[in-house]
């Protein structure tokens, strides 16, 4: 099991890559001029979450620096760590569904502290990848149309949220436990 | 809430700092802190180009617009209430296939379009079954490649930064298939309650 998975995680990319540069060589498409117009989206990007993450990596260093995180962690960690749930992991799973780039702060600030090989740097990568921000994909597309009533809609992304933070830690403790 | 979380954290951190004595590394903390931020997202630069680049090569080479006609058979079952060649359907595929590439960018304004035909289909400022569905479907996440934890990743030296992405494909396809479940069980409910 663990196997096949870390060999389809380091196969997957170049394979894919393969596929996309020789259909567009038999397509006689000009890659190279393609790959150069999407790449500056990517500089736009990278520059556009900056502030999101001066602004999270700040607000975390100072609760951790302080000795507030750790005393709260502290606190709750023995309910946490008798259900299975790493208790550093907490401020993500909470943040993941309210903003994207505020938990992609929290996410680079756990793997900066814990290292991004170690059980909990592999838990928060994988959990910031696997759901979309809930709250915000919502208020985006119910109020670009004008969807006052979103009835049931509000339940079911945030406890498919819940199902995905659990799902991570089963699988990440699966196979790399 | 965002907000709430965010000032939360600070004003926590420095009150404890306050009668814990431990200001003098709260104030380091604040300054080294917004440097690596900084240096992150100058890091983050080189995956992101290339990603985007590589993708805008697949989205011309038709590769999006194959993969949205593999989708095309199970996406008219997920929406049993929008007419087979109705352009809403045209709209979902195309913002799926976009997620499912990460080109998040192209996904919003082509999910809004889908919204916009759903909601010429119901006609009401009450979200219908198909709007949920679509979105239950975007929340729960369609990535493959989590390209921007991939570079995170890179960034801070990990040995293989993509070892990630099959946890991560396993994870958001338990959060997809509850996502579909939790829809239709909400639905049901709804329809129960109403007579």
């Amino acid at each position: 099991m663990m196997g096949i998975v870390t060999t389809i995680s380091t196969w997957l990319i170049p394979c894919f890559l393969l596929l996309v540069l020789g259909v567009a060589q038999w397509k006689k498409l000009p890659s190279y001029e393609l790959f150069v117009e999407g790449g500056k989206e990517g500089v736009q990007l990278a520059f556009s979450l900056l502030p999101f993450l001066v602004g999270m990596l700040v607000a975390i260093s100072i609760l951790r620096s302080s000795g507030a995180l750790d005393a709260s962690i502290g606190l709750i960690a023995p309910i946490l760590t008798a259900i299975g749930i790493p208790p550093d992991i907490v401020p993500l799973a909470l943040v993941r569904p309210i903003s994207g780039n505020a938990a992609l702060g929290v996410t680079s600030e756990l793997i900066a502290t814990h290292g991004p090989d170690s059980f909990i740097g592999r838990l928060a990568s994988t959990m910031q990848g696997s759901t979309d921000t809930t709250l915000y994909i919502l208020t985006v597309y119910f109020g670009a149309v004008g969807i006052k009533k979103m009835r049931y809609a509000v339940k079911v992304g945030l406890l498919a949220d819940l199902v995905g933070i659990i799902a991570s830690i089963i699988i990440v403790t699966l196979i790399f436990g | 809430m965002v907000n709430l979380i965010w000032a939360f954290m600070a004003i926590v951190g420095i009150i404890y700092a306050m009668f814990n004595g431990t200001m003098e590394e709260v104030n380091k903390a604040l300054f080294e802190s917004a440097d690596e931020a900084v240096k992150l997202s100058i890091g983050l630069i080189s995956i992101l180009v290339f990603w985007l680049g590589i993708m805008k090569i697949a989205e011309e080479a038709g590769i999006l617009r194959v993969l949205a006609k593999l989708l095309r058979p199970i996406v008219v079952k997920i929406f049993p209430e929008i007419p087979k060649d109705h352009p809403a359907m045209g709209y979902i595929l195309s913002n799926f296939t976009a997620n499912i590439f990460g080109l998040g960018n192209a996904a919003t304004p082509l999910g809004i379009k889908a919204m916009e035909e759903m909601k010429k289909l119901s006609g009401t400022d009450t979200a219908s079954r198909s709007m949920i569905t679509f979105l239950a479907i975007n929340t729960a996440g369609l990535t493959l490649i989590p390209s921007t934890v991939i570079a995170i990743r890179m960034q801070y030296n990990s040995s293989s930064p993509t070892e990630i992405v099959g946890t991560t494909i396993i994870a958001s396809a338990a959060a997809l298939t509850s996502a579909l479940l939790l829809d239709r069980f909400f639905y049901y409910r709804s329809l129960r309650r109403k007579e």
